[in-house]
Protein backbone atom coordinates (compact mmCIF):
# COMPACT_ATOMS: atom_id res chain seq x y z
CA UNK A 1 0.00 0.00 0.00
CA UNK A 2 2.87 2.66 0.41
CA UNK A 3 4.69 2.67 -2.77
CA UNK A 4 3.87 6.31 -4.63
CA UNK A 5 1.25 6.48 -6.64
CA UNK A 6 2.16 6.22 -10.68
CA UNK A 7 0.66 9.33 -12.06
CA UNK A 8 2.62 10.51 -15.44
CA UNK A 9 -0.02 12.84 -16.79
CA UNK A 10 -4.04 13.76 -16.28
CA UNK A 11 -5.02 10.67 -18.07
CA UNK A 12 -3.64 8.49 -15.29
CA UNK A 13 -4.44 10.92 -12.47
CA UNK A 14 -8.57 10.76 -13.64
CA UNK A 15 -8.45 7.45 -12.64
CA UNK A 16 -7.82 8.28 -9.01
CA UNK A 17 -11.34 7.55 -7.27
CA UNK A 18 -12.09 10.61 -5.17
CA UNK A 19 -12.25 10.38 -0.81
CA UNK A 20 -13.54 13.30 -1.01
CA UNK A 21 -17.59 14.65 -1.72
CA UNK A 22 -19.66 16.94 -3.66
CA UNK A 23 -22.84 18.65 -1.50
CA UNK A 24 -20.72 20.14 0.23
CA UNK A 25 -21.58 23.74 1.41
CA UNK A 26 -18.12 25.56 -0.25
CA UNK A 27 -18.83 28.17 -2.68
CA UNK A 28 -19.62 27.27 -6.30
CA UNK A 29 -15.71 27.62 -7.60
CA UNK A 30 -14.29 27.36 -3.82
CA UNK A 31 -10.92 26.59 -4.04
CA UNK A 32 -10.19 24.55 -1.05
CA UNK A 33 -12.12 21.80 -2.83
CA UNK A 34 -9.64 21.74 -5.46
CA UNK A 35 -7.04 21.45 -3.63
CA UNK A 36 -8.33 19.19 -1.12
CA UNK A 37 -9.00 16.69 -4.08
CA UNK A 38 -5.43 17.09 -5.10
CA UNK A 39 -3.91 16.32 -2.10
CA UNK A 40 -6.53 13.36 -1.41
CA UNK A 41 -6.00 11.77 -5.00
CA UNK A 42 -2.22 12.26 -4.71
CA UNK A 43 -2.08 8.86 -3.00
CA UNK A 44 -3.66 5.58 -2.85
CA UNK A 45 -2.48 4.96 1.18
CA UNK A 46 -4.98 5.40 3.81
CA UNK A 47 -5.86 8.63 5.09
CA UNK A 48 -6.09 10.54 8.65
CA UNK A 49 -7.18 14.05 8.35
CA UNK A 50 -8.09 17.03 10.42
CA UNK A 51 -9.48 20.28 9.85
CA UNK A 52 -9.08 23.32 12.18
CA UNK A 53 -11.89 25.57 11.89
CA UNK A 54 -13.20 27.67 8.94
CA UNK A 55 -14.90 26.97 5.50
CA UNK A 56 -13.83 23.77 4.62
CA UNK A 57 -14.56 22.37 7.91
CA UNK A 58 -17.75 24.01 8.40
CA UNK A 59 -18.93 23.26 4.94
CA UNK A 60 -18.04 19.67 4.88
CA UNK A 61 -19.47 18.43 8.12
CA UNK A 62 -22.53 19.66 8.29
CA UNK A 63 -24.32 17.48 10.77
CA UNK A 64 -25.90 14.68 9.65
CA UNK A 65 -23.50 14.90 7.04
CA UNK A 66 -19.55 14.48 6.70
CA UNK A 67 -17.72 15.00 3.11
CA UNK A 68 -15.00 12.61 3.81
CA UNK A 69 -14.27 9.24 2.99
CA UNK A 70 -11.80 8.89 4.89
CA UNK A 71 -10.83 9.00 9.09
CA UNK A 72 -11.37 13.05 9.88
CA UNK A 73 -11.46 14.65 13.07
CA UNK A 74 -12.69 18.29 14.12
CA UNK A 75 -11.42 20.02 17.51
CA UNK A 76 -11.29 23.37 16.92
CA UNK A 77 -9.76 26.24 15.29
CA UNK A 78 -6.31 26.48 16.75
CA UNK A 79 -5.54 22.70 16.79
CA UNK A 80 -5.58 20.46 13.52
CA UNK A 81 -2.35 20.62 13.74
CA UNK A 82 -1.96 18.62 17.51
CA UNK A 83 -4.87 16.67 16.58
CA UNK A 84 -3.25 14.70 13.69
CA UNK A 85 0.04 14.95 15.48
CA UNK A 86 -1.56 13.13 18.68
CA UNK A 87 -3.33 10.60 16.45
CA UNK A 88 -0.04 10.22 14.33
CA UNK A 89 1.49 9.65 17.73
CA UNK A 90 -0.42 7.24 19.14
CA UNK A 91 -0.38 5.17 15.99
CA UNK A 92 3.65 5.17 16.59
CA UNK A 93 2.86 3.69 20.01
CA UNK A 94 0.54 1.73 18.72
CA UNK A 95 2.78 0.02 16.38
CA UNK A 96 5.74 -0.11 18.74
CA UNK A 97 3.27 -2.04 21.00
CA UNK A 98 2.08 -4.55 18.44
CA UNK A 99 -1.16 -3.72 18.95
CA UNK A 100 -2.16 -2.57 15.00
CA UNK A 101 -4.22 -5.28 13.36
CA UNK A 102 -3.20 -3.80 10.11
CA UNK A 103 0.21 -2.98 11.04
CA UNK A 104 1.72 -2.19 7.16
CA UNK A 105 -1.51 0.02 5.66
CA UNK A 106 1.17 3.07 6.36
CA UNK A 107 -1.51 5.86 6.72
CA UNK A 108 -0.33 9.29 5.94
CA UNK A 109 -1.68 12.02 8.31
CA UNK A 110 -2.20 14.92 6.85
CA UNK A 111 -3.86 18.66 9.04
CA UNK A 112 -5.95 21.37 6.87
CA UNK A 113 -6.28 24.72 8.03
CA UNK A 114 -6.80 28.54 6.34
CA UNK A 115 -4.52 31.01 6.46
CA UNK A 116 -6.07 32.41 10.10
CA UNK A 117 -6.03 29.08 11.49
CA UNK A 118 -2.26 28.70 10.47
CA UNK A 119 -1.01 32.22 9.77
CA UNK A 120 -2.57 33.93 13.39
CA UNK A 121 -4.68 31.44 15.49
CA UNK A 122 -2.89 27.89 15.08
CA UNK A 123 0.31 29.61 15.01
CA UNK A 124 2.17 28.36 17.99
CA UNK A 125 0.68 24.88 17.83
CA UNK A 126 2.04 24.19 14.02
CA UNK A 127 5.28 25.55 14.86
CA UNK A 128 5.34 22.82 18.16
CA UNK A 129 4.79 20.55 15.50
CA UNK A 130 6.90 20.90 13.33
CA UNK A 131 9.74 21.26 15.60
CA UNK A 132 8.91 18.16 17.34
CA UNK A 133 9.04 16.97 13.28
CA UNK A 134 6.29 14.46 13.37
CA UNK A 135 5.39 12.81 10.77
CA UNK A 136 2.60 14.66 9.38
CA UNK A 137 1.83 17.24 6.89
CA UNK A 138 0.35 20.58 7.00
CA UNK A 139 -1.66 22.35 4.56
CA UNK A 140 -2.58 25.95 4.53
CA UNK A 141 -5.68 26.73 2.21
CA UNK A 142 -4.15 30.60 1.86
CA UNK A 143 -7.41 33.06 0.47
CA UNK A 144 -5.43 35.82 2.54
CA UNK A 145 -8.77 36.86 4.56
CA UNK A 146 -11.10 34.72 7.53
CA UNK A 147 -13.40 33.59 4.95
CA UNK A 148 -16.00 32.07 6.71
CA UNK A 149 -16.74 34.84 9.33
CA UNK A 150 -17.00 36.97 6.51
CA UNK A 151 -13.73 38.34 5.75
CA UNK A 152 -11.87 40.08 8.39
CA UNK A 153 -8.02 40.58 7.60
CA UNK A 154 -5.37 37.65 9.13
CA UNK A 155 -1.64 38.22 9.27
CA UNK A 156 -1.87 36.44 5.71
CA UNK A 157 -4.25 39.35 3.93
CA UNK A 158 -1.75 41.54 1.37
CA UNK A 159 -1.11 44.90 1.41
CA UNK A 160 -4.30 47.09 -0.07
CA UNK A 161 -6.26 44.74 -0.23
CA UNK A 162 -10.31 45.98 1.41
CA UNK A 163 -11.04 43.27 4.02
CA UNK A 164 -13.85 44.03 6.51
CA UNK A 165 -11.69 44.91 8.91
CA UNK A 166 -9.51 46.55 7.15
CA UNK A 167 -11.67 48.13 4.62
CA UNK A 168 -10.93 50.61 1.50
CA UNK A 169 -12.72 53.85 1.82
CA UNK A 170 -11.65 57.45 1.11
CA UNK A 171 -9.40 57.55 4.26
CA UNK A 172 -7.51 53.80 3.95
CA UNK A 173 -6.59 52.22 1.06
CA UNK A 174 -7.44 48.97 3.35
CA UNK A 175 -5.04 46.40 4.50
CA UNK A 176 -1.35 48.13 5.62
CA UNK A 177 0.49 45.41 6.69
CA UNK A 178 2.49 43.06 4.74
CA UNK A 179 1.47 39.36 4.17
CA UNK A 180 3.67 37.56 6.32
CA UNK A 181 6.32 35.07 5.21
CA UNK A 182 5.00 31.75 6.75
CA UNK A 183 6.92 29.60 4.36
CA UNK A 184 9.84 31.52 5.10
CA UNK A 185 8.78 30.70 8.97
CA UNK A 186 8.26 27.40 8.64
CA UNK A 187 11.51 26.56 6.39
CA UNK A 188 13.10 28.84 9.57
CA UNK A 189 12.58 25.28 11.77
CA UNK A 190 14.67 23.21 9.29
CA UNK A 191 11.99 20.70 9.05
CA UNK A 192 12.09 17.89 6.11
CA UNK A 193 9.76 19.82 3.66
CA UNK A 194 7.98 22.81 2.97
CA UNK A 195 6.59 23.84 -0.72
CA UNK A 196 3.93 26.63 -1.68
CA UNK A 197 1.73 25.32 -4.16
CA UNK A 198 -1.19 26.36 -6.39
CA UNK A 199 -3.73 24.00 -7.80
CA UNK A 200 -3.61 25.35 -11.37
CA UNK A 201 0.10 24.07 -11.56
CA UNK A 202 -1.57 20.46 -10.71
CA UNK A 203 1.73 18.66 -11.64
CA UNK A 204 3.49 20.36 -9.79
CA UNK A 205 1.53 20.28 -7.09
CA UNK A 206 1.50 16.92 -7.22
CA UNK A 207 4.63 15.75 -7.02
CA UNK A 208 5.44 18.14 -4.19
CA UNK A 209 2.14 16.47 -2.27
CA UNK A 210 4.06 13.55 -3.39
CA UNK A 211 7.53 13.76 -1.97
CA UNK A 212 5.78 15.33 1.27
CA UNK A 213 3.91 11.55 1.81
CA UNK A 214 7.44 9.90 1.36
CA UNK A 215 9.22 11.98 3.71
CA UNK A 216 9.87 11.26 7.69
CA UNK A 217 8.93 13.90 9.35
CA UNK A 218 7.22 17.40 9.38
CA UNK A 219 6.41 18.56 5.93
CA UNK A 220 4.52 22.43 5.62
CA UNK A 221 2.30 23.15 2.70
CA UNK A 222 1.17 26.66 1.41
CA UNK A 223 -1.34 26.14 -1.07
CA UNK A 224 -3.11 29.54 -2.59
CA UNK A 225 -6.82 29.60 -2.21
CA UNK A 226 -8.82 31.95 -4.39
CA UNK A 227 -11.97 32.62 -2.87
CA UNK A 228 -14.81 33.69 -5.25
CA UNK A 229 -16.89 35.55 -2.27
CA UNK A 230 -14.07 37.64 -0.65
CA UNK A 231 -11.60 37.74 -3.54
CA UNK A 232 -14.97 39.49 -5.65
CA UNK A 233 -14.39 37.85 -8.71
CA UNK A 234 -16.65 35.82 -10.61
CA UNK A 235 -16.97 31.74 -9.50
CA UNK A 236 -16.29 30.34 -13.20
CA UNK A 237 -12.94 32.29 -13.01
CA UNK A 238 -10.89 30.37 -10.15
CA UNK A 239 -8.38 28.52 -12.19
CA UNK A 240 -8.07 32.14 -14.50
CA UNK A 241 -7.26 34.10 -11.50
CA UNK A 242 -4.99 30.96 -9.97
CA UNK A 243 -2.91 31.68 -13.15
CA UNK A 244 -2.66 35.31 -12.35
CA UNK A 245 -1.39 34.01 -9.34
CA UNK A 246 1.52 32.22 -10.47
CA UNK A 247 2.19 33.50 -13.69
CA UNK A 248 2.91 37.54 -11.66
CA UNK A 249 4.90 35.78 -9.20
CA UNK A 250 2.94 37.07 -6.62
CA UNK A 251 2.82 33.11 -5.59
CA UNK A 252 5.93 31.93 -6.52
CA UNK A 253 6.01 27.88 -6.44
CA UNK A 254 9.39 26.85 -4.83
CA UNK A 255 10.02 24.37 -2.17
CA UNK A 256 13.12 24.23 0.82
CA UNK A 257 14.45 21.03 1.98
CA UNK A 258 16.07 20.83 5.38
CA UNK A 259 15.17 24.88 5.60
CA UNK A 260 18.28 25.38 3.55
CA UNK A 261 18.08 23.80 -0.14
CA UNK A 262 15.42 26.06 -2.07
CA UNK A 263 14.30 25.00 -5.43
CA UNK A 264 11.96 27.09 -7.68
CA UNK A 265 9.86 24.67 -9.69
CA UNK A 266 7.63 26.66 -12.03
CA UNK A 267 9.72 29.88 -13.88
CA UNK A 268 6.31 31.13 -15.97
CA UNK A 269 7.61 31.88 -19.56
CA UNK A 270 5.76 34.61 -19.84
CA UNK A 271 5.81 36.66 -16.60
CA UNK A 272 2.32 38.48 -16.09
CA UNK A 273 2.72 42.38 -14.94
CA UNK A 274 1.19 42.47 -11.21
CA UNK A 275 -1.58 45.13 -12.16
CA UNK A 276 -3.57 42.20 -14.16
CA UNK A 277 -3.68 40.28 -11.06
CA UNK A 278 -5.02 43.25 -8.98
CA UNK A 279 -7.42 44.22 -11.81
CA UNK A 280 -9.21 41.13 -11.67
CA UNK A 281 -10.13 41.08 -8.31
CA UNK A 282 -12.29 43.11 -6.32
CA UNK A 283 -10.62 43.26 -3.18
CA UNK A 284 -8.62 46.05 -5.16
CA UNK A 285 -10.57 47.38 -7.41
CA UNK A 286 -9.86 50.71 -5.46
CA UNK A 287 -6.19 50.52 -6.06
CA UNK A 288 -7.11 51.80 -9.65
CA UNK A 289 -8.03 54.71 -8.16
CA UNK A 290 -5.48 58.09 -9.13
CA UNK A 291 -4.51 58.99 -4.96
CA UNK A 292 -3.83 55.02 -4.60
CA UNK A 293 -2.42 54.00 -8.16
CA UNK A 294 1.33 54.09 -6.46
CA UNK A 295 0.84 51.34 -4.29
CA UNK A 296 0.32 49.10 -7.66
CA UNK A 297 4.12 50.15 -8.26
CA UNK A 298 4.75 49.05 -4.79
CA UNK A 299 2.79 45.60 -4.93
CA UNK A 300 5.24 45.18 -8.04
CA UNK A 301 8.75 46.27 -6.75
CA UNK A 302 7.97 43.78 -3.70
CA UNK A 303 7.28 40.94 -5.88
CA UNK A 304 10.27 41.60 -7.93
CA UNK A 305 12.09 41.52 -4.91
CA UNK A 306 11.05 38.50 -3.33
CA UNK A 307 11.54 36.68 -6.79
CA UNK A 308 15.17 37.72 -6.71
CA UNK A 309 15.69 37.03 -2.70
CA UNK A 310 14.26 33.12 -3.87
CA UNK A 311 16.88 33.38 -6.52
CA UNK A 312 19.72 34.01 -4.75
CA UNK A 313 18.92 31.55 -1.95
CA UNK A 314 18.06 29.03 -4.42
CA UNK A 315 21.69 30.18 -6.10
CA UNK A 316 23.42 29.86 -2.81
CA UNK A 317 22.35 26.48 -1.59
CA UNK A 318 22.92 27.54 1.98
CA UNK B 1 -32.57 11.64 7.32
CA UNK B 2 -34.86 12.12 10.45
CA UNK B 3 -33.06 15.38 12.30
CA UNK B 4 -32.59 15.26 15.87
CA UNK B 5 -33.56 17.60 18.43
CA UNK B 6 -30.73 19.63 20.41
CA UNK B 7 -30.66 17.52 23.08
CA UNK B 8 -30.56 14.74 21.32
CA UNK B 9 -27.16 14.72 20.05
CA UNK B 10 -24.23 12.77 21.19
CA UNK B 11 -21.61 14.43 22.79
CA UNK B 12 -18.50 14.35 20.04
CA UNK B 13 -20.34 13.28 17.38
CA UNK B 14 -18.80 10.98 14.76
CA UNK B 15 -20.56 9.63 11.31
CA UNK B 16 -19.89 7.05 9.61
CA UNK B 17 -19.42 6.93 5.42
CA UNK B 18 -19.67 3.57 4.92
CA UNK B 19 -22.14 0.60 5.90
CA UNK B 20 -20.02 -2.16 6.95
CA UNK B 21 -15.76 -2.11 6.52
CA UNK B 22 -14.01 -0.93 2.88
CA UNK B 23 -11.03 -2.77 1.99
CA UNK B 24 -9.53 -0.77 -0.18
CA UNK B 25 -10.94 2.79 -0.12
CA UNK B 26 -8.71 4.38 -2.77
CA UNK B 27 -9.29 1.74 -5.53
CA UNK B 28 -13.26 1.23 -4.83
CA UNK B 29 -15.16 3.73 -7.34
CA UNK B 30 -18.57 5.83 -5.99
CA UNK B 31 -20.48 3.48 -7.67
CA UNK B 32 -19.24 0.17 -5.97
CA UNK B 33 -19.47 2.19 -2.46
CA UNK B 34 -22.22 1.54 -0.32
CA UNK B 35 -22.47 5.00 1.32
CA UNK B 36 -24.39 5.46 4.45
CA UNK B 37 -27.19 8.65 4.47
CA UNK B 38 -24.12 10.42 6.68
CA UNK B 39 -22.36 11.10 3.55
CA UNK B 40 -23.07 14.43 1.56
CA UNK B 41 -22.59 11.47 -1.55
CA UNK B 42 -26.23 10.88 -1.18
CA UNK B 43 -27.27 14.54 -1.07
CA UNK B 44 -27.99 17.00 -3.82
CA UNK B 45 -27.15 20.82 -4.01
CA UNK B 46 -28.58 20.45 -7.74
CA UNK B 47 -31.33 23.76 -6.33
CA UNK B 48 -27.95 25.75 -5.97
CA UNK B 49 -27.54 25.88 -9.37
CA UNK B 50 -29.53 28.60 -12.26
CA UNK B 51 -27.18 27.45 -14.80
CA UNK B 52 -25.79 24.13 -15.98
CA UNK B 53 -23.00 22.46 -17.73
CA UNK B 54 -23.94 20.22 -21.33
CA UNK B 55 -21.46 18.04 -22.26
CA UNK B 56 -20.98 17.26 -25.92
CA UNK B 57 -18.58 14.47 -26.45
CA UNK B 58 -18.26 15.21 -29.99
CA UNK B 59 -15.97 17.55 -29.55
CA UNK B 60 -14.15 16.02 -26.33
CA UNK B 61 -10.44 15.04 -26.20
CA UNK B 62 -10.42 13.65 -22.50
CA UNK B 63 -7.40 16.09 -21.73
CA UNK B 64 -9.26 15.88 -17.88
CA UNK B 65 -8.78 19.31 -16.99
CA UNK B 66 -12.21 19.78 -16.14
CA UNK B 67 -12.33 16.28 -13.86
CA UNK B 68 -9.29 17.82 -11.84
CA UNK B 69 -10.31 21.36 -11.56
CA UNK B 70 -14.02 20.42 -10.92
CA UNK B 71 -14.34 21.86 -7.20
CA UNK B 72 -17.57 19.20 -6.61
CA UNK B 73 -16.05 16.01 -8.03
CA UNK B 74 -18.93 16.38 -10.71
CA UNK B 75 -17.27 15.62 -13.79
CA UNK B 76 -17.46 11.53 -14.34
CA UNK B 77 -14.32 10.11 -15.69
CA UNK B 78 -14.18 6.74 -15.98
CA UNK B 79 -11.36 4.62 -17.45
CA UNK B 80 -9.59 7.74 -18.58
CA UNK B 81 -12.69 8.94 -20.62
CA UNK B 82 -15.04 11.74 -19.77
CA UNK B 83 -18.37 10.22 -19.23
CA UNK B 84 -21.18 12.43 -17.82
CA UNK B 85 -21.52 15.28 -15.18
CA UNK B 86 -23.05 14.39 -11.94
CA UNK B 87 -26.15 16.71 -11.73
CA UNK B 88 -27.05 15.93 -8.22
CA UNK B 89 -23.29 17.42 -7.12
CA UNK B 90 -22.53 20.11 -9.81
CA UNK B 91 -22.97 23.51 -8.51
CA UNK B 92 -23.25 25.55 -12.29
CA UNK B 93 -20.14 27.42 -11.59
CA UNK B 94 -18.33 27.47 -14.78
CA UNK B 95 -15.22 26.04 -14.04
CA UNK B 96 -15.25 23.04 -15.98
CA UNK B 97 -16.16 25.05 -19.27
CA UNK B 98 -13.48 27.60 -18.87
CA UNK B 99 -10.80 25.14 -18.80
CA UNK B 100 -12.20 23.21 -21.60
CA UNK B 101 -9.78 23.53 -24.14
CA UNK B 102 -11.14 22.52 -27.41
CA UNK B 103 -12.47 24.40 -30.19
CA UNK B 104 -15.45 24.58 -30.03
CA UNK B 105 -15.81 23.73 -26.43
CA UNK B 106 -17.32 20.29 -25.62
CA UNK B 107 -18.70 22.11 -22.23
CA UNK B 108 -21.02 24.97 -22.67
CA UNK B 109 -23.54 26.67 -19.59
CA UNK B 110 -26.88 26.68 -19.90
CA UNK B 111 -30.26 27.77 -18.17
CA UNK B 112 -30.98 25.39 -15.56
CA UNK B 113 -34.10 24.24 -18.32
CA UNK B 114 -32.49 23.98 -21.41
CA UNK B 115 -33.11 20.70 -23.07
CA UNK B 116 -29.75 18.56 -23.17
CA UNK B 117 -30.84 17.31 -26.91
CA UNK B 118 -31.66 20.57 -28.12
CA UNK B 119 -28.45 22.13 -27.17
CA UNK B 120 -26.31 19.68 -28.89
CA UNK B 121 -27.97 19.54 -31.91
CA UNK B 122 -27.42 23.50 -32.18
CA UNK B 123 -23.75 23.27 -30.86
CA UNK B 124 -21.92 26.34 -31.52
CA UNK B 125 -19.13 25.72 -34.84
CA UNK B 126 -15.60 26.18 -34.48
CA UNK B 127 -14.63 29.70 -33.74
CA UNK B 128 -12.30 30.53 -36.46
CA UNK B 129 -10.67 33.55 -35.14
CA UNK B 130 -9.62 31.30 -32.19
CA UNK B 131 -8.30 28.71 -33.96
C1 LIG C 1 -10.96 30.17 18.75
C2 LIG C 1 -11.93 30.62 17.71
N1 LIG C 1 -11.97 31.92 17.32
C3 LIG C 1 -12.82 32.33 16.36
C4 LIG C 1 -13.65 31.44 15.75
C5 LIG C 1 -14.62 31.94 14.67
N2 LIG C 1 -14.21 31.51 13.33
C6 LIG C 1 -14.71 30.41 12.74
S1 LIG C 1 -14.19 30.18 11.18
C7 LIG C 1 -13.28 31.61 11.24
C8 LIG C 1 -12.51 32.08 10.05
C9 LIG C 1 -11.54 31.10 9.49
O1 LIG C 1 -10.62 31.73 8.66
P1 LIG C 1 -9.46 30.91 7.98
O2 LIG C 1 -8.74 30.09 8.98
O3 LIG C 1 -8.65 31.81 7.15
O4 LIG C 1 -10.24 29.86 7.03
P2 LIG C 1 -11.17 30.22 5.77
O5 LIG C 1 -12.58 30.25 6.29
O6 LIG C 1 -10.74 31.51 5.22
O7 LIG C 1 -10.95 29.08 4.85
C10 LIG C 1 -13.41 32.23 12.50
C11 LIG C 1 -12.78 33.51 12.88
C12 LIG C 1 -13.61 30.09 16.17
N3 LIG C 1 -14.39 29.15 15.60
N4 LIG C 1 -12.76 29.70 17.15
S1 LIG D 1 -16.11 32.08 1.20
FE1 LIG D 1 -14.34 31.64 -0.11
S2 LIG D 1 -13.17 30.02 0.92
FE2 LIG D 1 -15.23 30.11 1.84
S3 LIG D 1 -16.43 28.57 0.73
FE3 LIG D 1 -16.76 30.54 -0.29
S4 LIG D 1 -15.20 30.64 -1.92
FE4 LIG D 1 -14.59 29.02 -0.49
S1 LIG E 1 -20.14 23.68 -13.42
FE1 LIG E 1 -18.64 23.62 -11.74
S2 LIG E 1 -19.47 22.06 -10.35
FE2 LIG E 1 -20.54 21.78 -12.30
S3 LIG E 1 -19.32 20.22 -13.36
FE3 LIG E 1 -18.57 22.23 -14.04
S4 LIG E 1 -16.82 22.64 -12.68
FE4 LIG E 1 -18.05 21.01 -11.73
S1 LIG F 1 -11.94 19.78 -20.60
FE1 LIG F 1 -13.16 19.59 -22.46
S2 LIG F 1 -11.93 18.33 -23.85
FE2 LIG F 1 -11.04 18.10 -21.80
S3 LIG F 1 -12.06 16.24 -20.98
FE3 LIG F 1 -13.27 18.02 -20.31
S4 LIG F 1 -14.87 18.25 -21.87
FE4 LIG F 1 -13.26 16.92 -22.73
MG1 LIG G 1 -8.74 32.12 5.08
Amino acid sequence: MSEIKQIKNLKDFSTSADRFEGANLLCPGCAHSIIVREVLNATNNDLVLAASTGCLEVCTAVYPYTSWDASWIHIGFENSSTAIAGAETMYKALKTKGRLKQPDRNPKFVAFGGDGASYDIGFQWISGCMERNHDMMYVVLDNEVYANTGGQRSSSTPIGSSATTSPAGSISYGEKQNKKDMMGIMAAHHIPYAAQVAPNKWKDMVKKIQRGFATEGAVFINAVSPCTTEWKFDPKDTMMITDLATDSLVFPLYEVIDGREFNITYRPKNVVPVEEYLAAQGRFKHLFKDEYKYLIKEWQERVDAQWAYLQRREEAKV
Amino acid sequence: MAKKGWDEFEIGAMLRTFNGEIENIAGTRQEDRSYTENSSYTASVADWRLIKPIFNKDYCIDCQFCWIYCPDVSIISRDKKLIGIDMDHCKGCGICVEVCPTNPKSLLMFPEQADEEVEIASWPKKDEKEA
